[in-house]
């Protein structure tokens, strides 16, 4: 039963996912709220959970053309280096501690993608005016 | 922005991405989208293709991190992959077709409304 469940969390999670933005970010929040998951344990499964699903995504959107690797390698060489300290870091933060850390990192996200929106919102208005 | 300061911001972004990536399982992309779409001048819906990029190979060196420090469970792993593959299968394919502000909007939301719930005891 709760492996079932489990499958229709992480379903919506990859929904978003797929399109590039954040199904961690709703699938690891999912699985501490509902499931009673402890935290290191589902960051754990949401990183795992992510590859198989990058990999089918990847195929369809390079199909639609969206993938520009253009100077990505920039962003990737260091992302990897720093994603193993970052790694370590969780591996020695308590688990109480790690949620409320990751309670912070949501909201702070929330806001930016909230105001990003907004910035755009009212660059488009500007123009159709002009 | 041009040559060396571009790559230094990117490089440092990168650092950034990994950090938060590796130290919260996930998360690396919703930084990784405003830099591609802001910074480095990509299309917003390539911005969003191009992220997922960036973090398989951040994901899969946190993942082995997570996995030799004993935190990955198979009857938690194995359900949530089954799930987010097929929901990344069908995000991907709406991508093209959806309006992301409506998404955008729902997502905001959610990702409020758990931060709030995770900083209570």
């Amino acid at each position: 039963m709760g492996s079932i469940i489990i499958i229709l969390l992480s379903f919506s999670a990859g929904l978003l996912g797929g399109m590039g933005m954040g199904g961690g970010t709703i699938l690891i929040p999912a699985l501490t709220i509902f499931m009673g998951v402890e935290q290191h344990v589902a960051q754990a499964a949401n990183l795992l959970a992510f590859l198989p699903m990058a990999l089918i995504s990847l195929k369809i959107h390079s199909g639609n053309g969206l993938i520009k690797s253009r100077g990505s390698l920039w962003i990737i060489v260091p992302a990897v280096v720093f994603s193993v300290g970052g790694a370590f870091l969780a591996s020695v933060t308590p688990s109480a501690l790690l949620r409320r850390m990751f309670g912070a990192f949501l909201i702070a996200l929330a806001i930016k993608q909230a105001y990003d929106s907004y910035a755009a919102l009212r660059a488009r208005m500007q123009k159709r005016r002009t | 922005m041009k040559g060396f300061y571009r790559e230094l911001a990117a490089m440092l972004s990168g650092a950034a991405i990994g950090i938060a990536n590796g130290l919260f399982g996930g998360g690396g992309g919703m930084i990784a989208v405003p830099l591609l779409s802001g910074a480095m001048n990509y299309e917003e819906k390539a911005a969003h293709a191009t992220a997922i990029l960036i973090i398989a190979p951040v994901s899969l060196a946190g993942a082995v991190a997570y996995i030799i420090s004993g935190f990955a469970l198979p009857y938690v792993v194995i359900p949530a992959a089954v799930g987010m593959t097929a929901g990344g299968a069908v995000g991907a394919l709406l991508l093209n077709g959806l309006p992301l502000a409506a998404v955008k909007a729902i997502f905001v939301a959610a990702m409020l409304a758990a931060g709030i719930r995770m900083l209570m005891p």
